[in-house]
């Protein structure tokens, strides 16, 4: 028998073994043990850590439920598809099926609930402002394979909601000018959703993303870790250190923040545990119930819509008609006066010449003129259908484009401080505002289209896009205040 | 980091000062070749995207029998994987076509995609008025509108709505031949596949007209 002692000493010669060969300890301290984050993280930094429990979770029943799915839109001997009728075999005769299936399931709406919170405390405390920008933009990128991940593995069931679902969002391609119509062809692998589109979609979705998706949390851990995380203050704990080089208001990743991590992952399994038991189905809203309905490619139900994470930007793309355009082009037109009046940069300056020309003449000029008469205005119409754009491009660009606007962020804040607790009121309010237009917009990407809930869209499109487009403007007129030179915490 | 920045620095320094030119261009011409291989290994991957043989090969034309159905009726079937309607109109139905032209985005169907020999407000065959054939998928993103044939206040669209389809997923309108109406999300009329009647009660949808 070895003593404790014995066993001890054979453990560090195995890892100084390994050490030689492989820098085990050298990234073990570097990212783990000695990893100085800042010591004041409140609640709002929880999400990360728990971002990444959800992602194991949904790769291990991922796995698991791959083994019994079937890929397969043709009929079985029942008539039903064999896609529809494995999710079913799953989920009725698999032991254990149902709650891997159910957990796979809840696993994508807590997947973008805790990304959305993520999100936000980026927005709240200037996480985003140099020099963390690439740690941003690559957290875009894993926003953007995490949609993708939703998007291709709700055709999976090959329920009513997958098919027509699938259809919709193809078909958004198509609005592109030009190749679209092939583009959406292409992309579906048929001239209707079918058995090409649903295996395809089964690749993208347990294979292609998954591995661009593991490639990118990496790559945003490493781009964290070398810049060193931000806190509520958006104070630099980098500027002030010990002798040893540690910061002072640092403390090592492991066992302080891992413990308080720890913590927030019981929460989430307890919360995650609760809807897997007794609410699967969220109320229709994790799982929505024209899915259990096989995909019926002659008959749309009544009411369809994304699930519940996608319906801020479903509800953009529904609000952009022709007669909302002007109002678009409105807010454009203001964000290109305000750039061309405060750059002096002739590029710039240039640029903006060249987009009001455009503007004015393609979409105001002849209106405004009083050219709204045959034959200007069929002239007009005759240009932007020849151009392929009408209201629905601008939708799909609206539905694209706000999403893609978080990404530039970090170039749009000129605040001089970077956390909320210093912003000035007008920050907050407009924050505030955003985050309500945001939840409107859920709402009523949820419901079926009404003339109300198309004014109020709109109106929250305006305001969602404003938040970006406007804040070069007011987050330098905001009143700040003076930042600490140290963390402060209790 | 800065001992991998000299280091870096380092290694420029003996690149520049023992760079052989003349291995420059074998070096240029391995990437471009490189490059060139590599385009002409994606191209298989590309190709598989698009349809198959057997999905271009799907399609044949789809024969209906029309003699059950009734004025005011309307008959789904499949063709190319899409639902075709095959609504029976009624005289009121006709009447109420001719009455929209200011609300409609296109009433004449200038900028629709229908056949040749499909023609006026009631987008059909002449002498085939009474029935309406169209592929009942939306020409915004593709959803298959819900039919709205009841008229006035009690349909729920309106109180001059005289019958027509509702899209569920966007909201757009079309009235009883298809046509949109103004300030919706699709921009056009819904598309009229090539049919043909072979007699009164029978029409083939998927091959066109002969000399109409």
């Amino acid at each position: 028998m070895l003593t404790a002692k014995e066993l001890e000493d054979k453990g560090r010669q195995a890892l100084a073994w390994v050490d030689e060969r492989f820098p085990l300890s050298v990234l073990y301290k570097t990212h783990v043990s000695e990893y100085y984050a800042p010591k004041n993280f409140n609640f709002w930094y929880l999400f990360g850590s728990m971002a990444l429990l959800v992602l194991v979770i949904q790769i291990v029943t991922g796995i698991f439920l791959v083994m019994h799915y079937k890929p397969d839109a043709s009929l079985n001997a029942a008539g039903v598809p064999v896609a529809f009728a494995s999710v079913e075999y799953i989920m009725r005769e698999v032991p254990g099926g149902r709650f891997i299936r159910y957990m796979h399931s809840t696993g994508a709406s807590m997947f973008f609930i805790v990304v959305y919170l993520h999100m936000f405390r980026g927005l709240l405390y200037g996480s985003y402002r140099k020099p963390r920008e690439l740690v941003w933009l690559f957290g875009m990128a894993i926003f953007l394979c995490l949609m993708g991940e939703a998007f291709f593995g709700y055709l999976l069931p090959w329920g009513q909601m997958s098919g027509w679902g699938a259809q919709v969002i193809v078909n958004l391609f198509a609005a592109i000018p030009v190749i679209g119509p092939d583009l959406s062809v292409f992309i579906r692998g048929d001239f209707v959703v079918s058995d090409a589109t649903l295996n395809r979609f089964f690749a993208f979705h347990v294979i292609a993303i998954p591995l661009v998706l593991l490639g990118l949390v990496t790559a945003h851990l490493i781009a964290l870790h070398e810049v060193g995380s931000n806190n509520p203050d958006g104070v630099e704990i980098k500027e002030r250190k010990d002798e040893q080089g540690i910061p002072l208001d640092g403390i090592p990743f492991h066992p302080y923040h891992v413990v308080k991590d720890v913590l927030g992952a019981v929460v989430l399994l307890i919360v995650f545990s609760i809807i897997v038991f007794f609410m699967p189905e969220g109320g229709g809203y994790f799982l929505e119930y024209n899915n259990f309905m096989p995909y019926d490619q002659l008959k749309t139900p009544p009411h369809i819509a994304p699930v519940w994470y996608f319906t801020p930007y479903y509800s953009m793309l529904r609000a952009t008609t022709s007669s909302f355009l002007p109002f678009l082009w409105l807010l454009v037109a203001l964000i290109v006066g305000l750039t061309w009046r405060g750059c002096s940069c002739v590029w710039i300056r240039r640029a903006c010449l060249l987009v009001v020309a455009g503007a004015y003449w393609g979409f105001f000029g002849l209106t405004l003129f009083g050219f709204t008469k045959p034959p200007f205005d069929l002239a007009i119409a005759g240009i932007h259908l020849g151009l392929g754009l009408d209201a629905k491009f601008w939708g799909v660009v609206m539905m694209g484009g706000s999403v893609m606007l978080f990404a530039l962020l970090p170039w749009l804040d000129r605040s001089p401080v970077r956390s909320i607790r210093y912003k000035g009121v007008l920050y907050k309010a407009i924050l505030a505002v955003f985050v309500i237009c945001f939840l409107i917009l859920g709402y009523y990407g949820t419901q079926p289209p009404s003339p109300v809930g198309n004014v109020v869209s709109q109106i929250c499109t305006i305001l969602y896009l404003a938040y970006f487009g406007l804040m070069p403007w007011y987050s330098k007129l905001d009143k700040c205040k003076p930042v600490p030179e140290r963390l402060t915490w209790k | 980091m800065s001992d991998h920045k000299q280091e870096a620095l380092a290694g420029e320094s003996f690149c520049a000062c023992s760079a052989d030119p003349s291995r420059r261009a074998l070096l240029a011409a391995t990437a471009g070749l490189g490059a060139a291989a590599g385009i002409g290994a994606a191209v298989p991957f590309v190709a598989s995207f698009t349809p198959s043989d057997r999905a271009r090969a799907a399609g044949a034309p789809v024969e209906v029998d029309l003699s059950g159905l009734r004025p005011g009726e309307k008959l789904v079937v499949e063709w190319q994987g899409k639902p075709v309607w095959i609504l029976r109109r009624t005289p009121e139905m006709l009447a109420g076509l001719k009455t929209l032209d200011d609300k409609l985005v296109d009433p004449g169907s200038s900028a629709a995609e229908q056949p040749a020999y499909v023609s006026g407000e009631a987008r059909s065959i002449a002498g085939k008025e009474e029935f309406f054939v169209c592929v009942g998928i939306c020409t915004h993103l593709g959803c298959s509108p819900s039919d709205k044939f009841a008229t006035g206040a009690d349909s729920g669209m309106g109180e001059g709505w005289k019958g027509g389809f509702l899209c569920p997923c966007h909201g757009s309108m079309f009235d009883l031949a298809g046509r949109v109406f103004k300030s919706m999300p699709a921009p056009t009329n819904l598309v009229i596949p090539p049919h043909t009647y072979l007699s009164d009660t029978r029409l083939l949808i998927g091959q066109d007209s002969k000399g109409a």
